[in-house]
């Protein structure tokens, strides 16, 4: 374990903790995107270069940015802050945390990837990347962009304009300037 | 070349003067010296440059008080922002306020360590160097959203929500067009990309039809990402005060107003390296002029380019913005990216000119007149807040 992987692990452990024990919520979410920066550093340190900064492509300009949005139009920047002590939110949020746990590395001690010798990392890696991909994992990928696809249509389609709100909107206006004369 | 060599050597002796120990973080330093220093200076020239040239545009004579024409203007601006008092608001949030105009800096500078400047003239020559580039782009959003919610102010938070909902809806063309390139030349890296137009001006790639339109779609989506001019609606001074800068003052400010200089210039040399030949010349004859000449003159048109745009276009509205985004710079990116694709399938020649350019051109022309024919100019509809604006 090098002292990099250390400081690594640390910052990425500190800021995760942060994340969750932090009152105001925009700062939970900073302190996640901080934690997101450490594990694109570790794939780096592993030589997964690609992955690495995939992860900061995602994860820091898109997944951090989307709760960030999430957070300040659902709740009305009232509500940003939480309560000392919630019994119940402990209590679930343990229970889910063990649970995803036991999940993660029941799937990690089954795996067949943890029989097989760790392969030493190619000089050429993003090609063999780009040609797996498309060949032997194609289908996935397809189904993929298909769900995201579906999802960028849905979210066009929630922010049509509804009609109502403008036939309302329309005479709401016009009693205003009516009632301005 | 020859140029390259000298300072790649120089760089080797200095390296290894320094003890053992050092020497890795020695040699990172070298490399990023230049590039911190020079892009410093750059962006003070380019400052009154941009003054200078509105001036033109507008009748006027621009900065000329100051050192012989006006030369040492920056300089005043520079001893202007250091000595003004450095205001943070009562109920800002100190950290993410400090931390903001630094992030969104550093990132910009980050951005500029892939670019090649000259053969083996690159500070990170990885795999994924585009790929890294984009990444950084992405963490200057979250610079901004920090800006704009750490000054506790409304102004600055609409300001910084506008911005980064411009800047993720201009990433989406901005990137799609730049993988048409990547797609052709078969790899990330960008001294591969440079080096596949080294052979002369016609092996440019903006001379082939699907550079040409991904060019210009790369050239609009890098103007809305900067935050320029006719896209400089998140920090419009008539609607939104100063957006998400506002409650900004002194240097953090000027460290905002380099950060987005900084970050024109890496986009300027990413789009010169990607379509305009990166550091080679146009004709191999040239070549005995260093390679990072051709790079600066290239980039130095295109920030002229960029001036000339914000001094004759007018701005656009947020939702005439989003809507060019999504209605036709995404279609065309993707229709360009087809192009690209032809192009790679019939490996370059006359038939896959004829093919993708007349895709090209046939998307482009349909889909606007499309466009213009459904878009109805109805007067502007408002939606209010159901009890706000009641008048009794």
């Amino acid at each position: 374990m090098s002292l990099f992987f250390t400081i690594t692990a640390l910052i990425t452990m500190a800021s995760a903790i942060a994340a969750m024990t932090l009152r105001n919520l925009v700062h939970c979410v900073l302190c996640l995107t901080v934690t997101f920066a450490g594990i694109a550093l570790v794939f780096l340190q592993l030589g997964a270069e690609f992955i690495g900064f995939s992860q900061i492509l995602v994860y820091i300009g898109a997944v951090s940015i989307l709760m960030l949005f999430a957070l300040l139009m659902t709740r009305g920047g009232t509500e940003l802050t939480l309560k000392r002590w919630d019994p119940v939110h402990w209590i679930t949020g343990t229970l889910i945390g063990i649970a995803g746990f036991g999940v993660m590395s029941f799937a990690i001690f089954n795996s067949s990837l943890r029989q097989s010798k760790i392969p030493e990392a190619k000089a050429d890696s993003l090609h063999a990347l780009g040609n797996s991909l498309l060949s032997q994992y194609v289908l996935p990928l397809e189904v993929m962009a298909l769900l995201l696809t579906v999802a960028l249509i849905g979210a066009a389609l929630i922010a049509l304009p509804e009609k109502k709100v403008f036939r309302r909107n329309a005479s709401f206006s016009k009693n205003q300037e009516s009632g301005n004369k | 070349m020859w140029f390259e060599e000298l300072l790649i050597t120089i760089k080797y002796y200095l390296v290894l003067q320094m003890p053992g120990s050092l020497q890795p973080v020695g040699s990172a330093f070298l490399s990023s010296l230049p590039i911190m220093t020079s892009f410093g200076g750059l962006f003070a020239l380019a400052t009154l440059l941009e003054r200078k040239m509105l001036g033109r545009i507008q009748n006027r004579y621009g900065p000329n008080r100051v050192g012989p024409g006006g030369l040492l203007q920056p300089v005043a601006d520079g001893i202007k922002m250091l000595t003004k008092e450095d205001i943070v608001p009562k109920n800002a949030d100190h950290l993410i306020h400090f931390l903001a105009p630094l992030g969104l800096l550093v990132s910009a500078m980050l951005g500029l360590s892939v670019i090649p400047f000259g053969h083996r003239l690159i500070a990170l020559d990885i795999e994924t160097g585009i790929l890294f580039f984009f990444a950084m782009g992405a963490a200057s959003e979250l610079a901004i959203f920090m800006a704009g919610w750490g000054s506790r102010n409304k102004y600055a938070l609409l300001g910084a929500l506008r911005a980064i909902a411009q800047m993720i809806s201009y990433e989406i063309p901005l990137i799609l067009s730049a993988l048409s390139v990547l797609m052709v030349v078969g790899s990330l890296s960008l001294s591969d990309v440079a080096q596949a137009q080294s052979g002369g001006i016609h092996t440019w790639h903006i001379f082939t039809p699907w550079g040409f339109l991904g060019c210009i779609l790369f050239l609009i989506s890098t103007l809305a990402e900067i935050n320029r001019s006719p896209f400089d609606i998140p920090e419009a001074e008539s609607e939104l005060i100063a957006g998400h800068m506002t409650e900004y003052s002194g240097f953090k400010y000027a460290l905002f107003f380099m950060a987005e200089g900084v970050a024109m210039f890496a986009m300027c040399a990413l789009t010169a390296t990607l379509f305009l030949g990166g550091y080679h010349a146009p004709l191999p004859i040239l070549s005995f002029i260093p390679g990072p000449v051709w790079l600066f003159g290239k980039l130095t048109s295109l920030v002229l380019l960029f001036i000339w745009i914000r001094g004759t276009m007018p701005r656009l509205r947020a939702d005439q913005l989003m809507e060019f985004a999504w209605k036709f710079m995404l279609p065309m990116s993707v229709v360009n990216l087809i192009a690209a694709g032809v192009w790679v399938a019939l490996d370059g020649g006359v038939a896959a000119w004829i093919l993708s350019g007349l895709l090209n051109c046939v998307a482009y022309f349909g889909w606007s007149r499309i466009l213009s024919q459904a878009s109805r100019f109805n007067p502007r509809t408002y939606r209010y807040a159901e009890e706000a604006g009641v008048s009794k």
